[in-house]
């Protein structure tokens, strides 16, 4: 039996991530990469550690593989350790038989076992895959002031976006008052987080009840939260007003990265106070030659720069020649841009290569029609042929031969 | 790999008086260099490269920084249950000073190297920048049949104290001389030095018995007649510092892509104390030209040739030149930094 704990938290980590294509082809969503040198995974586990809480399960299902070993023993994130740390939960088989996670609240219920040895007051429940830096303890206070069953981390977000989250209906105390799931007409722009407080004597209970329930989908926003609702529980916004950004998509994942470059979005990855920890890359600091010019960008550790980059995010151990432009792009570990190459709103996934006056993308001016303009995506380890163009919005997942 | 079975042991304080300004409040070991390093990750790298597992690090003083540095050896991967990384700070028998030399040093520790299972050990100083492959010392010492193995270098002579000059007869050292001319080319040690632990445990008592005081002196060149001592040829980007002016120089050497690809060979990584910096952030209207830049730093300023170690701020306005600006370092508006 492990120590009592009072707050272990449990990452749901086992997305797919199905609209970010080919970077997550290989790679569990919260494994694609950002910033420079992170990945998405690095800011819920430094969040957890930062908020005090040093017991952490990550639930995993899609492509486990580069995050088990990305997490491995946790040291990065100080997560090793002999009371709690961080541990990699599977499914696995079980005397009735063996199932997949079939939804969030299913994930979670798998893992009874586990939360039981540590005997928690409370559960945290996040998602794996968003950015944003969060003070859990604090909002464990407020759940304890509330004596809440549950407290849903929640954001304004503009009206015009809030119909893609699901939304909530708040009284002048913060109790949640009732739900709206991605209306097409939001009447509230108070949207959920992903970010759950519960305390587990009760969420375990509700748990036990939804699985016995054939017609649930196990899902936290469609099951769970709704039958606690319901049962007349005491359920509490907490209100965040930080950045946060789920980067679900192509689109939100290129900003997401360029957000760090623009000094009016609150996401300051230097505060020593709230670090973002990591597993770093192990190579000597980036050399910035004599013919490069970099503008507005941001460059990690042992990439040689000697061509032109503007407004871009460069991750560890790239190679930029002489001559080779990169602009409005994200350019992930290992790639090589090579002389007279141009990369322009696009990102490039691992250890590709762009070969020489290859063309990556357009800018949204060169464009006669605007619906036909995105951003382009190189797959990981991807080889464009010399002089070869690369469409806005495609999505390369194949080799590109060279230009005849 | 046979570095298996080799005992790695660096000295952390030698020739700390070179780099006074550095190390007034720090070894050698801790001195930072290229950046994000410190020159003690040169010879732990190179040894964990070359599959070394059990390093003893001698000091002496002032190795307060050092231990912040090396934490338990987990950036080296040398925190281990069995062997690792060791530690050894002075040891004086029966409370009497010892002057703390590296034959004092080795003395002190003689239970350590006794009581280690491994057949060979390698002794570095850090005042050396180097990156090699240690099994081909070790095969050259096998295939020549040494007693001794010692790394040397030919040019001119870096002015260490102690430091030895070998006269060569093919491989064989045939002769060790001290203070070599300043204008002349000569086979230099890089205080490299490989042999078999049953050796050094003879020599180590040896010097016991004989109250010998010096390591190069005594050891060494005492020996050079009846031991056969013989020298490698260091390979790739191999500097010893014995100035400030050398440690800028030097440092200024990896802005050439071909000393840092010989220094940075990405199949043999050297590891450092990580610090969980952000990526380096260039500001509009920086202007950065032929520079090495660490994580962390954000320059809005104009920095040209220079080495800009991990954390560092140059502010809009302010020029940094040929320089070398430390950890955490802020460079404001208008301040102009130019050697």
């Amino acid at each position: 039996m492990a120590r009592k704990t009072e707050c272990i938290a449990m990452l749901l980590a086992g997305g797919q991530g199905s609209r970010l294509g080919i970077l997550t082809k290989k790679i569990a969503k919260p494994a694609v990469p950002y910033g420079g040198k992170y990945r998405i995974i690095d800011f819920p586990l430094s969040n957890c550690v930062n908020s005090g809480i040093y017991t952490v399960g990550v639930l995993t299902q899609y492509q486990p593989l580069e995050l088990n070993d990305y997490i491995g023993n946790g040291q990065p994130w100080d997560l090793d350790r002999q009371n709690g740390g961080v541990h990699v939960l599977s499914p696995y088989q079980q005397i009735q038989g063996s199932e997949w996670y079939k939804g969030t609240a299913n994930a979670i219920y798998q893992n009874i076992n586990f939360i039981d040895r540590y005997n928690p007051e409370y559960v945290a429940v996040l998602s794996g895959d968003h950015i944003y830096k969060m003070d859990y303890s604090k909002m464990l206070d407020y759940h304890k002031e509330k004596d809440a069953a549950c407290t849903i981390a929640m954001l304004e977000v503009p009206w015009e976006e809030a119909s893609r989250f699901g939304l909530m209906f708040v009284d002048d105390d913060g109790k949640i008052t009732a739900f709206e799931e991605k209306p097409k007409n939001p009447k509230s722009n108070k949207a959920s987080m992903g970010v759950y407080i519960f305390t587990w004597k009760k969420l375990r209970q509700y748990l036990l009840d939804d699985e016995a329930n054939p017609d649930s989908s196990n899902d936290f926003g469609h099951d769970v939260i709704p039958a606690m609702h319901e049962a007349g529980e005491r359920l509490f916004a907490y209100k965040f007003d930080g950045y946060w950004k789920d980067v679900g998509t192509i689109d939100s994942l290129w900003e997401a990265n360029l957000d760090l470059l623009n000094p009016k979005v609150d996401l300051d990855l230097s505060d020593s106070s709230w670090k973002i920890y990591s597993r770093n890359p192990v190579a000597p600091p980036h050399f910035v030659s004599s013919k490069a010019k970099v503008q507005n960008s941001m460059i990690a550790d042992g990439s040689t720069i000697d061509g032109e980059i503007d407004f871009s995010v460069i991750f560890a151990n790239v190679t930029v020649e002489e001559g080779a432009v990169v602009r409005d792009s994200i350019v992930m570990p290992g790639t090589v841009i090579k002389a007279g190459a141009t990369v322009q709103y696009a990102i490039i996934g691992e250890n590709a290569v762009i070969e020489e006056n290859a063309v990556v993308g357009k800018r949204p001016e060169e464009m006669d029609d605007l619906e036909n303009w995105g951003v382009a995506v190189v797959g990981e380890s991807r080889t464009i042929g010399k002089g070869a163009s690369v469409e806005p919005k495609a999505m390369i997942s194949e080799d590109v031969k060279e230009a005849e | 790999m046979s570095g298996k079975n080799t005992l790695g042991i660096i000295y952390s304080n030698a020739y700390d008086e070179v780099l006074s300004e550095m190390t007034g409040l720090r070894t050698m070991g801790s001195v930072p260099f290229a950046g994000r390093y410190r020159l003690i990750d040169f010879a732990l790298s190179t040894m964990v490269n070359s599959g070394i597992t059990k390093v003893g690090v001698i000091t002496k003083s002032n190795y307060q920084s050092l231990m912040d540095h090396l934490g338990t050896g987990k950036p080296w991967d040398l925190s281990r249950k069995t062997e690792g990384m060791y530690i050894l700070p002075p040891f004086s028998l029966f409370g009497r000073t010892t002057s703390g030399n590296k034959l004092q040093s080795i003395k002190g520790i003689s239970s350590f190297i006794s009581q280690s299972n491994e057949d060979y050990v390698l002794l570095s100083d850090c005042n050396v920048v180097w990156n090699m492959d240690i099994d081909e010392i070790t095969e050259f010492h096998k295939a020549n049949n040494a007693d001794i193995t010692i790394v040397y270098q030919n040019g001119i002579a870096p002015s260490l104290e102690n430091l030895m000059v070998f006269s060569m007869d093919g491989n064989t050292v045939k002769d060790i001389t001290f203070n070599p001319p300043k204008d002349e080319k000569v086979n230099y040690s890089a205080n490299i030095i490989f042999m078999s632990k049953q050796l050094l445990e003879r020599l180590i008592n040896d010097a016991i018995s004989q109250n010998y005081d010096s390591l190069e002196r005594d050891l060494i060149k005492g020996n050079v007649s009846r031991l056969k001592i013989c020298g490698f040829e260091a390979k790739g980007f191999v500097r010893m510092i014995d100035s400030m002016l050398s440690y800028y120089s030097v440092s200024m050497e990896l802005l050439s892509i071909k000393n840092r690809n010989e220094l940075f060979d990405k199949e043999r990584p050297i590891y450092t104390k990580v610090r969980d910096d952000m990526p380096a952030i260039y500001g509009l209207g920086s202007s950065v030209k032929g520079s090495l830049v660490s994580s962390g730093c954000i320059i809005d300023g104009e920095v040209e040739n220079s080495i800009l170690f991990r954390g560092v701020r140059v502010e809009k306005g302010a020029v940094v030149k040929n320089s070398i600006i430390m950890q955490d370092s802020f460079v404001g508006t208008g301040s102009s930094l130019t050697a």
